[in-house]
């Protein structure tokens, strides 16, 4: 076991747990925050797309030894005003169908709008490749991720938050 | 004026609306048809206790009988209740049903039963209480309900405009008596159906808030997983749990009837466990199953006579008297599921007591398994109906709810979440079986076909009935096309591979076989693959309307770009009409799907926004499966684990989907699996257009590696 100190959701976090076990689990069944989702272990689908220190990353094959002092944001924790602009976008471009990919997608998407506000299509291709949606919502996801871009823009262009 | 309407107090439904809405009314039917049954017509005796819930307070719940797997049925039901209630749609709660005969058979999300079981039943209940709403309005200010009205979750004396709120009135309108005559809205004066709707769920599944099977959470609650014969169908004979039982987090390791269960604080420490795991088995009948061999027995067993599933005119006798017969052999691999979530069940079993939580297609399947199971009696066993994370078939409600329960079974009192990993859940599936067809047509001077002979050699996943599985044939045994002589046959393999239905059943593999096989027809013929369907289907108004659709919007007669191709495909299934047309390149050997023109006559469509969604959805699945779906057995193991080896369509090759509607006021038919079918022949056909390669076995990228 080993005591490891984080930021989750703006709060300081500190738990005592195994050093191995996937940043995943920590946070579905220890700390009861099950918005992040299991789907394939092995980073292949996506469904567990946390920000650490605002980068897009796997949850489930990052071990808790290495988010020691890192600020970890997930789904439940978003905020900011590109994160508002997305999930309205989402909303309005009627994106989720089983939904349980959704999570993963929009913390994907979260981070492209962060770091390239007016995202190109293949610009979108190459950040949510590694998002899989069994439902097949690719389509809305791209209409919505081009919907919050506007937003952003719109936000920017006043100065103020949506 | 001062007409009463008689009323009569039913003090045992007022007793129970009361004891289960504490002041509110609950109303429902029991109307409900067997599953996949046409809607019925016939006037049918509501019950007032399962779909409507109107609190003092105003709030309005709606008990949603449809689990929701992603299909958007928590919303199109709701629609349908809401609409000929006339209450507050900004308002409504919505919740899931749970098991009652109230729902019966219809409680469940298969078959694409969604609308069309619910259009008529619910819009009659949610008249019903209108009805009773405004008689209790009406019986207040003691004026002739006539003159009432409802909007918005209020009935209002259209002479004074006085109004009365559906909640200050639920409690008299529970005590009368529901009305037999139900007056139904005019189409014209909906402000729901047929209006784009975004989706209930949709603000709780983009804040991490939607409660799924596999995040619900009880006090003292551990994890197990189980490990399971590598071999489907093999036995264990011992285990090892001495390094299991050291892992940290680990509680206990024991055995149940479908493996050994490891038992953990979280599920991490219970994976962890398993993998340390020692086991011996004995693979049993399947050690040396392999896709070959499968393939060589389907291809053996195509090739011998079956039983008889069709057989219209003389059509053996009329291929072997025409000017040329044309044959061939087309092949389907096995298929998972792979819903995004993962198989998982939460289970409490006390000594007189059986809850599950779980998302599942079947509540009314996982309590019949959790009665089984348990060795309870049914009102002692409760079913809480959690969103699914997808289903497409794999959520019955089976396997996974009687592990949950075995496993709790030993630990009474303590709440067990069972989890499949996505290994588990690819590698103990039960799949879409593996298919091969033969076909044969009688071919005259012309070049016209005037026969249509074939067989199939399908794993039953149905069940049997008189020798065929009707699933395993459905649209092989019933062409749309139209011919004098028609003839097939059914060939059951007795492969010891577990199936089950797989988004649009047999017609996944069906409308490969057949939509391919009249693309070359239409080649023998020198006819153009639209020209010549047409002809065949000039009888068949409803196909043809989609047919022509989906030409004229893809402009099916205007060339396309350099290295642009296109193919087309239709299918009848689940009541309703597809019909598609693929436009794709082939870049370095591999197919690229650009666009898909989709045309769709679902009969009345009651949420377009839906419509959309699903026949966008389906066809992604269908694409998935068509491009590089595969799942094959080597010495009797499943060969593929997880999604780096079952890969899902991607973003990067996500085609644009045009999706259009015929506009109908037929009823409603199926929408959920309705478009998964046609993709892969539609893209088969156009890569035949571009390079002249016929493809007979799926998935593509083998067919085009090889």
């Amino acid at each position: 076991m080993a005591v490891i100190s984080f930021t989750l959701n703006g709060q300081t976090q500190t738990v005592d747990a195994v050093p191995d076990m996937p940043l995943l689990w920590l946070l579905r069944d220890t700390l009861a925050l099950t918005g992040t989702k299991y789907g394939c272990g092995i980073a292949q689908c996506g469904a567990c797309t946390v920000h650490i220190d605002g980068a897009p990353v796997r949850s489930c094959v990052i071990p808790i030894a290495g988010i020691e002092g890192k600020k970890i944001t997930t789904i439940e924790g978003l905020s900011s005003p590109i994160a508002q602009s997305v999930q309205r976008a989402w909303l309005e471009s009627d994106v989720p169908q089983c939904g349980y990919c959704q999570s993963g997608q929009i913390m994907s998407a979260t981070a492209l709008l962060a770091q390239k506000s007016q995202p190109t299509d293949a610009d979108i291709d190459s950040a949510m490749n590694g998002n899989i949606c069994r439902c097949g919502t690719y389509q809305a996801i791209r209409e919505a991720i081009h919907r919050a871009a506007d937003y952003v823009a719109t936000n920017e262009k006043d100065g103020g938050v949506a | 004026m001062n007409t009463v309407l008689p009323f009569k107090i039913d003090r045992r439904r007022f007793l129970k609306a009361s004891t289960i809405t504490a002041g509110g009314f609950m109303l429902g039917t029991a109307w409900l048809p067997d599953l996949l049954a046409q809607p019925p017509r016939a006037p049918a005796p509501l019950r007032p206790d399962a779909f409507i819930h109107i609190g003092t307070d105003d709030v309005v719940t709606l008990i949603i009988h449809k689990p929701e797997v992603g299909q958007g049925t928590e919303t199109s039901v709701a629609m349908l209740l809401a609409e000929e209630l006339e209450c507050d749609w900004s308002k409504v709660r919505t919740e899931f049903a749970p098991i009652d005969a109230a729902y019966g058979a219809m409680q469940g999300s298969v078959g694409s039963s969604g609308i069309r079981t619910s259009y008529d039943p619910m819009r009659r209940t949610g008249a019903a209480a209108r009805m009773m709403l405004i008689q209790a309005a009406a019986t207040q200010w003691g004026i002739d309900p006539v003159r009432c009205r409802a909007e918005s979750s209020m009935v209002i004396d259209t002479e004074t405009n006085n109004s009365l709120s559906y909640g200050s009135l639920a409690e008299a309108a529970a005590l009368l008596e529901v009305p037999s005559d139900i007056v139904l809205k005019d189409p014209s004066q909906y402000r729901l159906l047929g209006k784009p709707m975004l989706r209930r769920d949709a603000p709780a599944k983009i804040n991490g808030t939607a409660t799924y099977g596999i995040d619900m959470n009880l006090p003292g609650m551990v994890y197990a997983v189980v490990a399971r014969t590598p071999v489907p169908g093999g036995t264990l004979l011992s285990f090892d749990a001495t390094a299991s039982k050291a892992v940290p987090g680990v509680r206990d390791v024991f055995e149940i009837p479908q493996g050994v269960v490891v038992v953990a604080d979280n599920t991490w420490a219970a994976i962890s466990g398993r993998r340390v795991l020692e086991m011996q088995w004995d693979a049993g009948e399947n050690a040396t199953l392999s896709s070959v061999g499968i393939s060589q027995r389907l291809a053996e067993l195509v090739a011998q006579p079956g039983v008889v599933a069709l057989d219209e005119g003389d059509a053996n006798t009329v291929a072997s008297n025409t000017a040329k017969t044309f044959e061939a052999t087309y092949e389907v691999p096995y298929l998972a599921h792979a819903p995004m979530e993962p198989q998982n069940s939460v289970a409490l079993v006390t000594a007189d007591s059986c809850e599950i939580w779980t998302g599942t297609q079947m509540p009314g399947v996982a309590h019949l398994t959790a009665v089984q199971t348990s060795g309870l009696q049914p009102a002692q066993v409760k079913i809480n109906t959690l969103y699914s994370g997808g289903g497409f078939g794999s959520r019955g409600g089976g396997p996974v709810v009687e592990e949950s329960i075995e496993v709790a079974k030993k630990m009474l009192g303590t709440p067990v979440k069972l989890v499949w990993s996505r290994e588990d859940d690819m590698l103990y599936d039960r799949y879409r079986p593996a298919s091969v067809v033969h076909f044969k047509a009688g071919i005259d001077a012309n070049g016209m076909p005037v026969s249509w002979t074939g067989r199939v050699s399908c794993s039953s996943f149905a069940g049997l009935r008189d020798g065929i599985d009707r699933e395993a044939v459905a649209g092989l045994a019933e062409i749309p096309y139209e011919f004098a002589h028609k003839h097939f046959e059914y060939q059951e393999p007795g492969i010891k591979v577990a199936t089950n239905y797989w988004r649009s059943v047999g017609h996944s593999q069906n409308t490969f076989f057949t939509e391919s096989f009249i693309d070359e027809l239409a080649g023998q013929a020198n006819k153009d693959p639209v020209a010549l369907r047409r002809e065949l289907l000039a009888n068949q108004p409803r196909m043809l309307g989609v047919l022509n659709l989906a030409a004229e919007k893809a402009g099916w007669d205007t060339p396309l770009p350099v290295g642009r191709f296109r193919g087309i495909a239709v299918v009848n299934c689940f009541g309703s009409y597809n019909a598609q047309v693929a436009e794709i390149s082939l870049e370095q050997g591999e197919v690229r799907v650009h666009r898909v023109i989709c045309a769709i006559d679902c009969g009345t469509v009651v949420n377009p926004a839906g419509v959309i969604q699903q026949a966008q959805s389906a066809i992604v699945y269908g694409l998935s499966a068509a491009l590089r779906g595969s799942i094959t057995f080597e010495n009797g193991r499943v060969q593929q684990t997880n999604f780096h080896q079952y890969e899902p369509l991607r973003m990067k090759e996500m085609p644009v989907v045009e999706v259009h509607m015929v506009a109908s006021n037929e009823v409603p038919t199926g929408i959920g699996e309705i478009a998964t079918p046609a993709i892969a022949p539609a893209v088969t056909n156009a890569i035949f257009s571009a390079t002249g390669n016929r493809i007979r076995k799926l998935p593509i990228s083998l067919a085009l590696a090889t």
